[in-house]
């Protein structure tokens, strides 16, 4: 299929199932607010080697918050309730408590799980904290040396849908970067999804498992150009000089769908973009099965 | 379903069936025969109400019931809406539902109560949300928004939930408090927080403090800004700068864990 003079493969990227929650973080400053949400969403670029995936959704204004102060979502992915609850205890406890004048609160009130991570923060106050509850919710106030922090005591925690992905497939480095940064800037804008990689690219895309056997995945050699003469197998026709892919993870199928076919709107038709594919397993792997030409043609998405 | 006073009682009259739960699936004739305690001799409801209208889950009440106690007590569910002035132990031991009084209210407002709503447009007596007399325990959850002001005593016992005053409150609130809110928008009476031993007391004027209180800090606690916009969306009048403001904090009461609070605003 052809879009914007680029050609789309008739192929799939292979999803899989997960677990996420949504962080709210106000604090006295936008800056402040997106200070740590950066630090929480640090090192969270991938399960494989991060335990989770983590991400900066959007901005939220004064109005949009529990506390009337300007704030940041963000989301954190990992393989089960259990995991997404101990990462936002480490990364909450270590990155946002940390940071001046934040406040935390859990940002997916209806979900039917929840996990506990104010509940656990708390001992940090060594016996001084205090619980709040109004309308429901739990608060914990933990001093510290700059005030209070503020936490929820429960956050919601559902299914998610991880791994959402597309590759694009360019002459060069320049027209392939850019091919990427317009889709990751488009994808970006979905609401309920993330791009966990540094700047929503990937450069350096894995396949499952290795020659090494302590490792659980290695360099994608099918997509990488310099192993086309040497590969035991390739995916790249000779005009390919560089591959990048965007990885989307989303709170269900349907925002990482969106996501993925906003990417290919936005990139087709980059001077020196030569396609757009995504990766898969041949299906054995994933749950979540997204056909690139489905989702330009479906009214579903 | 309405409840309207077309007889005023000469001494109190005891209604603690006047909620939706206890009228609930009740025809109105069956609903006439509800028996009441009115002084020393127990009355039929239909000496004292006309009803009109099915039970389904919202009851209005229309008069001057300010010598009609106990009503909504143990409600659970539903909403109860009072036009006029209603009596003492309004929602005593309330688990859930709302009651809104368009008018003022009298002692022992919630007293007890764990769940729920109580408005009152206008003032309230002594003891909101406060334990009966031998009891250590008052209000365990919920809330009580006082739109006027409210007498001695309101908390007293208090462990959990949240008691808005948008006036002036009375001497001893927050007495011998174990936890929970209770936010003045007016002017504290005199030894507030006496014995408490966790908990809130906020107010938005200066107050004088028992000697027993210490003064900590003067910063800005986040959660107030959480309980605010909460009191925002119910109607109360919260500034910005109340939002955004400074508090003095004063840790009490030493006789006790000294673990409480009370936070008073700095304009």
């Amino acid at each position: 299929m052809i879009v914007q003079s680029t050609e789309v493969a008739n192929t799939f990227a292979e999803a899989f199932k997960m677990w996420a929650a949504r962080v709210i973080i106000t604090a006295h400053t936008p800056q402040w607010a997106m200070t740590a949400a950066q630090s929480v969403t640090g090192f969270a670029t991938s399960v494989i080697g991060c335990k989770c995936e983590a991400g900066i959704e959007r901005d939220l204004s004064r109005n949009e918050t529990p506390d009337l102060r300007p704030g940041v979502s963000v989301l954190l992915f990992a393989g089960s309730s259990k995991a997404v609850g101990n990462r936002l205890v480490e990364r909450i406890g270590q990155c946002v408590m940390t940071c001046p004048t934040t406040a935390c609160f859990n940002g997916l009130e209806q979900a039917a799980t929840t996990v506990s991570v104010g509940g656990k923060i708390r001992y940090f106050g060594d016996g001084y904290q205090a619980s709040k509850q109004l309308d429901g919710r739990r608060l914990w106030r933990i001093p510290v040396m700059e005030g209070e922090f503020l936490i929820d005591d429960r956050f919601g925690v559902q299914p998610a849908v991880g791994g959402g992905n597309l590759l694009f497939l360019g002459k060069d480095v320049a027209s392939t970067l850019e091919a990427a940064e317009a889709a990751a800037a488009a994808m970006r804008a979905v609401p309920g999804v993330i791009l966990p990689f540094p700047g929503g690219l990937v450069r350096s895309g894995s396949k499952p498992g290795s020659k090494y056997k302590a490792l659980p995945a290695s360099t994608n050699d099918a997509y990488c150009p310099t192993l086309r003469a040497s590969a035991s197998e390739t995916e790249l026709e000779k005009e390919v000089g560089s591959v990048l892919e965007v990885v989307v993870d989303g709170l269900d199928e349907e925002a990482v769908a969106e996501a993925m076919r906003k990417g290919i709107h936005a990139a087709a038709g980059t001077d020196g973009l030569i396609e757009i594919t995504a990766g898969n397993y041949g299906g054995n792997l994933g749950q979540y099965h997204i056909d690139l030409h489905g989702l330009l043609q479906s009214s579903r998405y | 379903m309405k409840l309207t006073l077309h007889k005023v009682p000469e001494v109190p009259l005891e209604a603690e069936v006047i909620s939706p739960v206890a009228l609930a699936g009740k025809s109105a004739l069956e609903i006439n025969k509800l028996t009441l305690f009115y002084g020393n001799r127990t009355v039929e409801l239909g000496e004292f109400f006309s009803v009109e209208g099915e039970a389904n889950g919202i009851l209005e009440l229309e008069g001057d019931l300010s010598r009609i106690k106990l009503i909504g007590s143990d409600m659970s569910d539903g909403q109860l809406i009072i036009d006029g002035d209603v009596g003492t132990h309004l929602g005593a031991c309330m688990s859930g539902g709302e009651i809104v009084v368009n008018g003022n209210a009298g002692d022992w407002v919630g007293r007890e109560m764990s769940g729920g709503r109580i408005t009152i447009k206008g003032s309230a007596g002594h003891m909101v949300g406060s334990a009966v007399r031998g009891s250590a325990v008052g209000i365990q959850g919920g809330e009580i928004i006082i739109h006027g002001n409210c007498r001695n005593e309101a908390g007293s016992g208090m462990r959990r939930g949240l008691i808005v005053i948008g006036g002036d409150s009375g001497d001893f609130a927050g007495v011998n408090m174990l936890a929970g809110t209770i936010i003045v928008l007016g002017h504290l009476g005199i030894r507030t927080g006496a014995g408490m031993r966790r908990g809130s007391i906020v107010s938005m004027n200066d107050a004088e403090m028992l000697p027993t209180f210490s003064y900590a800090c003067t910063y800005h606690p986040g959660f107030l800004r959480f309980y605010f916009n909460h009191l925002r969306q119910l109607g109360l009048p919260i500034s910005d700068e109340q939002i955004d403001g400074e508090y003095q904090r004063w840790c009490g009461d030493a006789i006790e864990l000294n673990k409480g609070e009370i936070l008073i605003y700095q304009p």
